[in-house]
């Protein structure tokens, strides 16, 4: 339910009465609605709940909301009880009956249920003391796992809109940039830049009319956060955007976001209109005479559009390609006015800044790094997921302490950070605190903190090559040096992993990976050869290991891999039987052939020895 | 402006703030490599290939998107930056295969010049030599254009060139990455996207990727010779470069170089595809006199002898005034002068005439009566800077599309306003702030309603009116009972509309008047042209920088040929022939006795024929049989006169009439000058060797001359010129060695005179500015029950005037084959008619069969037809009634029906 203020008082006297209307000691299932566990099937379950709810008649006692990521999504589906906080993963809807007797009325852990810790190897019953969750610091998904994102009763009953309230009722628009540059803020979306200032040139940009961004066109692969931010508390950025809107002086906002986002878009949207009948959007907010209102421009999923520029040229209609800076979008950006773009988590540290002062806020991270930040942990790591840590946290504790170790207890090798764009930080730089510069000086980049864990078993060649073969399929093509730049780059690549490459194609790699970030128009191109550069410097014996032996050690790269039966073979003929082309022959009980001519390298041999027999 | 000291590359340089470090070096002879740069276009830093280093910026920056900073120093030409250089043209060779050897553009290409500068290895630039299987795109099937994806390097000009020069936005990029490509919107074929065909994504294109179809294969670009000239078709009198290939001697094709005035490199569908006529072989060779109703080749002894003696007998025996001569607004000045220097001191008559007097007569009538000078009061430079434009009855974009390029740069780059009057929604309406779609023939309802708003507003330009102008009370007594709910009802437009119109021209701080045809061509021709003086007057918009009034002159030399006195009343110089002054002025110039009397207009001329007043006619590149009115009336005329010479370089409708027939040479093959619209005399040079005997216009008039016994001789067309400027006091300073780089508006009085680049600052030609009352007079021919439509003819952008010219060009053809009505949606459905239906289009004078283009382009009860096409000739429809002092027919209102053919 909505009701308009027209008033600020309108307003504080609704949010009271939704305070007092929340009972906090009463029984909560929550259900994780987010992208991941709704793709395990969380809906279901939330059905489930529903009907035994109904089944039991306690609709008044029992409270049900399906809210946002809760960031373990490789546990979903994820299920909460409160008060309590019981913490049950990968529910399935069969389960549910036992957990609402058990556990909701009954207040009882079910303890086959239970998550177990992947490194003690202990059962845990509640949400807080899992070590994914109790080795973060979550201020801006604090509310993603709580509330019901498209309701901003919900949401204002969590103190929502109060920092933009704040703002309308205390600050003047210098005084809002001048707590955002005192907190030290800086761009979440990759660069760092000090939102505070960026916010000052706008303000203080000449123009007929300014406008404001919010860029969630989230592109880098395996990086989630600002998908889990819209889904779960949509609010959070509006309310974001209003407090920016009110400092650089807007009255028009576009939140940018990937149409591959249905929830988000449909959350976004939801929000939007809930913020407008409730007097939060639109002309004369709460009869302060501000006005201010939000569109959704939906991008078709072009990777460059994250690209400032070219992000402004999709919103006005543009095929959406970067132009060069000068002049940056805080003076000439949407239709040649002030623009000012933040992506969504910067946005989502706003509230926190404003309602909590930035004095609280500067404390958090390091000396040039504020506040925390998200990263998608993914890759060969036991626990995945949205990991919010202070900045400055080192890598191993998020790899190790957060992410459980290694996947398989392997060995760590290497971790991408900042996405195609980024670097690899290997393993001597474990105890890197991932804040802005540090991780510029290992050679990475902070990004939109995408973070890939790597074992022994990835080849590091083939990363670079990944990486690449994104880049150069994602370039936009105006300029040339990434639009034929990395397909040269690529090309070499590929001769690398497919065993054709000479010493001097890697020598020419190197010098065309600085000349394409050199010279190219865009950070898209600028910083594509980073992957490349960041391998060869940490890795550079299996490059040429590749080029001069013809060998991957990781067994990645399927052209330098040559499958061959040695005499531990037994002749028990498993390979032969799983051979998909015939290519190993051998009489039972001796030792079997491999034909290498036929051979495909698909390695079910390799797989399916008990022997270790087949070498590659 | 704010002055900049930079330094580049060590060398002092003072720029304007503004100014991209490109642009600086240009100005300063320092070459920075490019490839996606045109003046013309916005930056876009696309290529990389100017990057240079700035001191203290954090990386290499491209000089074209980089402005300038008070204090810079740049340096074009280190080591790193050469590296980089190379490195993005060794990636643009790896993406571009195609072998130099056999690509047209050799010679031309940016690529090919950079990658020898830069001595970019054989090998990179052979490493995709193999081009790959071709693959039809979106210019398969158009005759004009033609797509080469393997010599693109994706720099985006031609797709920015359709967008922000012709604002056309045919043309985009699809996909991304290496597999980026040229193609329309949806990448539908080009002859079905919103392409005009002007060509300027050829002109652009820095290497062979994009070229003319027709010229491919027809020589290499280092092997052409190219010849800069002017335009032969519109008034606009666009540079244009004709490129002769050695071998054949023909126009390989038509391109035009950045910078020029007044079309800075741009030209349109006609002037880079209209060309082929020149080497069409159904030229005029040899004389052609008709024996028994046939033409029979003659020798030139035989056909000039006959003509000057025919015509000295009719002379002898009928008088001077009996003989009527057409000169041509397709020739050059000096021809137009020759013309009726010979019409006048060797025939002895003023009948002189040409077909400015069915396009502006009312025009040089009407603004010679308000300002004392008829012709456009701006350049076409000074458009861009216009903040309101009012554009009424002139299709620009179609007419003179090269001008509408200046209009839309104002409003779209400049934020001028756009008022567009004219009963069809044309293009212009895309960019407009307001579209008036009076009735046609309403003009000066819409105009009196326009100035009574100003004067009951209080919009006027009290001091203007008071220093400058003469008979204010006069205009303010007529437009006293005008009232805006009668002109609403007359001119079918909304009163707020009009009112809102002139407001918005009143206020704007420079307002300028844009027409053409729709204004003129009225029985009331010449007062619509004065109703639109009296409305600039009223608000002082006249006589300052982008303010005026200006009519848009539709032949290429119309205006010259006005200029050099082709004209029954005046001579070269607007000179009056009833003024005794001037008469003996030119007895004693020409040393001939000259007729006090002024002569008879072309409809004057042809029904005189009917009258046998006219017995000899010489026509010199016209073509009345399908451009006059009434043609039935006309072509009857044609066929009466005693004694017909045509002097051509076609055998066009009008020829068939002739007794003699002389071929003439092409602008193509001929020294002379034309004067454009914005009255600036320009070089036409010649490109090719004419064909056959086809001899030089001027050479044929003065070999009759000498027959007839007033011997006229000229070494060259400079020497004409030079005669011109002793007796045309407004060409006086105008001599080649003038004009061999930029042409010269007139006036321009003496050797020392700049030339004029508007006309009335501070004072009018005439002195005082003139209001002339005007009232409302509807059209001589309304709709009735049996003729229930308003026809209204005019041009369309492909095809020019009668077709001579560009229905030879196969480009033009195809997208333009035939004639066609224009018919308004609902009323096609009420008389059963589909697009492409045969109808039958009948007026009181004639009738004509061709095809219906339904249209929601028009208002109901009207309809439209272009007058190119002899197939489908609209002037048999056309009504011969005339203004009464300009005696321009009224080519733009005549009653019609039209019914579909079954």
């Amino acid at each position: 339910m909505t009701q308009k203020s027209s008033s600020i008082s309108d307003f504080v006297s609704w949010q009271q009465r939704i305070k007092s209307a929340v009972d906090a000691g009463r029984s909560q299932i929550i259900v994780c609605g987010g992208t991941g566990c709704v793709a395990l099937g969380s809906e279901s379950v939330y059905d489930a709940f529903e009907s035994e709810i109904k089944k039991q008649g306690l609709e008044k006692e029992v409270l049900l909301k399906g809210t946002g990521c809760h960031g373990f999504c490789e546990k979903g589906p994820v299920v909460v009880i409160l008060p309590d906080q019981f913490f049950y993963p990968g529910v399935k809807p069969e389960n549910v009956a036992e957990i609402f007797k058990e556990t909701v009325i009954g207040r009882k852990a079910i303890e086959e249920l239970l998550y177990v810790d992947p490194i003690s190897s202990k059962k845990i019953t509640y949400e807080y003391d899992i070590p994914f969750y109790a080795k973060q610091q979550r201020n801006i998904f604090h509310n993603n796992g709580r509330i019901d994102p498209v309701d901003v009763e919900d949401f204002i009953a969590h103190n929502g809109y109060n920092a933009f309230v704040k703002v309308l009722q205390e600050y003047s628009p210098q005084d809002v940039i001048d707590s955002v540059i005192k907190a030290g803020l800086r761009g979440r979306g990759g660069g760092g830049f000090p939102t505070g200032v960026k916010w000052d040139i706008c303000r203080k940009a000449s123009g007929q009319e300014k406008y404001l961004i919010c860029n969630a066109d989230e592109g880098d692969p395996g990086a989630f956060m600002d998908r889990s931010i819209l889904e779960g508390t949509p609010h959070a950025i509006i309310e974001g955007m209003l407090i920016s809107a009110f400092a650089i002086g807007a009255c028009t906002g576009f939140i940018y976001v990937r149409a591959e986002y249905p929830l988000a878009v449909k959350n976004t949207r939801l929000a939007l209109e809930q913020a407008r009948d409730s007097g939060l959007l639109g002309d004369n907010i709460l009869g302060t005479g501000f006005c201010f209102d939000i569109e959704i421009r939906q991008g078709a999923g072009a990777f460059v559009c994250g690209e400032e520029t070219a992000l402004i040229a999709s919103i006005e209609g543009h095929r959406g390609m970067p132009r060069t800076r000068p002049p940056f979008p805080a003076v000439k950006g949407y239709a040649d006015e002030p623009t000012n773009i933040n992506n969504v988590e910067t946005f989502a540290n706003i509230p926190l800044i404003i309602e909590n002062g930035h004095e609280w806020y500067s404390k958090i991270g390091t000396e040039k790094s504020k506040g925390t930040k998200v990263f998608a942990l993914a890759g060969k790591v036991k626990n995945t997921g949205l990991v919010e840590v202070p900045m400055g946290t080192t890598l191993r504790a998020i790899v190790f302490g957060i992410g459980g170790g290694i996947e398989n207890d392997g060995e760590f090798k290497a971790a991408q950070l900042g996405g195609p764009s980024g670097g690899c930080i290997p393993t001597q730089y474990l105890d890197t605190p991932l804040d802005y510069e540090s991780v510029q000086e290992v050679g990475a980049i902070m990004g939109s903190g995408g973070l890939i864990v790597m074992d022994q078993n990835v080849c590091m060649v083939d990363i670079a090559r990944y990486f690449l073969d994104f880049v150069q399929s994602e370039s936009c093509g105006k300029c040339t040096p990434c639009r034929v730049g990395t397909r040269r780059m690529l090309d070499i690549l590929e001769s690398i992993c497919g065993g054709t490459a000479r010493m001097d194609d890697l020598a020419k790699l190197e010098e065309l990976a600085v000349d394409v970030n050199r010279a190219s128009l865009c950070g898209l191109g600028q910083t594509a050869p980073n992957p490349v550069l960041s391998t060869i410097k940490n890795f550079r014996d299996e490059y040429v290991e590749h080029i001069e032996k013809r060998i991957c050690t990781a067994g990645v790269c399927l052209e330098l891999l040559c499958y061959q039966i040695t005499e531990k073979c037994v002749g028990c003929g498993a390979c032969k039987k799983v051979c998909p082309v015939a290519a190993i022959t051998g009489e039972k009980k001796e030792i079997h052939v491999l034909d290498t001519e036929k051979c495909t390298k698909c390695g079910q041999c390799y797989n399916v020895c008990k022997f270790e027999a087949v070498k590659r | 402006m704010t002055q900049m000291n930079v330094k580049i590359d060590g060398k002092d340089c003072i720029g304007q703030a503004g100014q991209t470090i490109l642009e600086l070096a240009i100005d300063n002879g320092i070459d920075i490599p490019n490839l996606c740069h045109d003046p013309r276009l916005k930056p876009s830093g696309s290529c990389r290939l100017c990057l240079v280093e700035v001191e203290g910026a954090r990386g290499p920056v491209t000089a074209c998107t980089f402005e300038i900073a008070d204090g810079m120093v740049v340096s074009t030409d280190t080591e790193e930056i050469r590296g980089l250089r190379k490195t993005v043209l060794e990636l643009l060779f790896y993406e571009h295969k195609g072998a130099c050897a056999t690509c047209d553009d050799n010679g031309e290409c940016k690529l090919q010049t950079y990658g020898y500068e830069y001595q970019v290895e054989d090998d990179v630039i052979n490493c995709g030599s193999v081009c790959s299987e071709p693959v039809p795109n979106y210019t398969a099937g158009n005759e004009a254009i033609e797509y080469d994806v393997d010599k693109c390097i994706r720099c985006g000009r031609c797709i920015r060139i359709c967008e922000e020069v012709q604002m056309d936005s045919a043309l985009t990029f699809k996909e991304r990455a290496g597999q980026a490509e040229v193609t329309t919107a949806f990448d539908i074929p080009l002859n079905e996207s919103t392409c005009e065909l002007c060509g300027q994504c050829i002109s652009t294109c820095p290497t062979g990727a994009l070229y003319e179809r027709h010229a491919k294969g027809k020589g290499q670009c280092k092997d052409l010779k190219s010849t800069t000239t002017t335009c032969v078709y519109c008034g606009v009198g666009c540079q244009i470069d004709l490129n002769v290939s050695a071998k054949t001697g023909k126009i390989v094709r038509a391109t035009s170089k950045t910078g020029v005035v007044p079309n800075n490199g741009n030209l349109c569908v006609k002037g880079r595809f209209g060309q082929d006529f020149v080497s069409d072989n159904r030229r005029l060779t040899m004389p052609l006199i008709k024996k028994d109703g046939e033409f029979k080749e003659a020798s030139w002894e035989e056909a000039l002898d006959l003509v000057a003696s025919r015509l000295g007998a009719i002379k002898e025996v009928n008088g001077a005034d009996s003989i009527a001569g057409l000169s041509s607004a397709k020739c050059t000045n000096e021809e137009n002068y020759i013309f009726q220097k010979f019409m006048r001191a060797c025939v002895g008559t003023n009948n002189v005439d040409h077909c400015a007097r069915l396009c502006h007569a009312s025009t040089v009538a009407g603004l010679a009566r308000a300002f004392g000078s008829g012709a456009m009061t701006n350049s076409i430079e000074e458009l861009k800077d216009a903040k309101c434009i009012f554009v009424i009855g002139s299709n620009t974009t179609e007419a003179h599309p090269v001008i509408a390029l200046n209009i839309k740069h104002a409003v779209v780059n400049n934020g001028a306003e756009l008022i567009v009057a004219d009963p069809r929604c044309i293009d212009l309406v895309r960019f407009a702030d307001m579209h008036i779609a009076q009735k046609p023939g309403t003009d000066v309802a819409l105009i009196n309603a326009m100035i009574k708003v100003i004067i009951d507003e209080d919009l006027l330009d009290k001091d203007f009116i008071a220093e400058r102008t003469e008979d204010f009370e006069l205009l303010k007594e007529a437009v006293k009972n005008v009232s805006l709910k009668e002109a609403a009802e007359i001119t079918t437009i909304p009163a707020d509309l009009i009112r809102q119109a002139a407001v918005t021209y009143a206020r704007a701080k420079t307002s300028t008047i844009i027409y053409s045809m729709g204004i003129t061509q009225h029985t009331t021709g010449t007062d619509n042209v004065l109703s639109l003086a009296n409305l600039s007057m009223v608000t002082g918009h006249i006589g300052k920088e982008s303010t005026g009034v200006n009519p848009l002159r539709g032949q290429n030399n119309v205006q010259g040929a006005c200029d050099m006195g082709a004209l029954p009343n005046v001579y070269p110089g607007y000179q009056q022939v009833e003024s005794p002054n001037v008469q003996d002025k030119f007895e004693a110039a020409w040393n001939a006795k000259l007729s006090p009397n002024k002569g008879l207009t072309i409809v004057e001329i042809m029904h005189a024929i009917e009258e046998e007043k006219i017995k000899g006619l010489y026509i010199m590149g016209e073509n009345p049989a399908l451009s006059d009115p009434n043609l039935n009336r006309t072509r009857k005329a044609l066929g009466e006169v005693e004694f017909l010479v045509v002097q051509d370089i076609f055998l066009t409708e009008t020829a068939q009439y002739a007794d003699v027939v002389l071929p003439a040479v092409s602008y193509a093959e001929k020294d002379g000058t034309f004067t454009n619209t914005e009255r600036r005399v320009q070089r036409v040079r010649k490109a090719v060797e004419a064909p056959g005997e086809a001899r030089l216009d001027w050479k044929i008039i003065c070999d009759i001359s000498t027959r007839m016994g007033f011997p006229m001789a000229y070494y060259r067309a400079a020497g004409i010129m030079d005669e011109i400027a002793s007796v045309s006091p407004i060409y006086g300073g105008i001599s080649y060695d003038r004009i061999e780089k930029v042409g010269l508006a007139w006036p321009c009085f003496d050797k020392e005179h700049p030339g004029t680049k508007f006309l009335h600052k501070g004072k009018f030609s005439r002195g005082k500015g003139k209001f002339h009352p005007v009232t409302f007079i509807p059209a001589k021919e309304s709709t009735d029950k049996e003729f229930p439509f308003v026809l209204s003819t005019g041009r369309q952008l492909y095809q020019f005037h009668t077709g001579t010219m560009t229905r030879k060009s196969a480009v033009i053809n195809q997208v333009s084959p035939t004639g066609y009505v224009e018919i308004q949606l609902d009323d096609a459905v009420n008389l059963g008619i589909s697009n492409g239906d045969r109808v039958e289009v009948k007026t009181r004078r004639g009738c004509v069969e061709t095809d219906a283009k339904v249209t929601e382009n028009i208002e109901p009860g009207w309809i439209f037809m272009p007058f190119h096409f002899s197939e489908a000739p609209a002037n048999m429809l056309t009504i011969d009634e005339l203004d009464p002092v300009a005696k321009i027919p009224e080519f733009k209102v005549c009653a019609a029906a039209v019914r579909k053919i079954s």
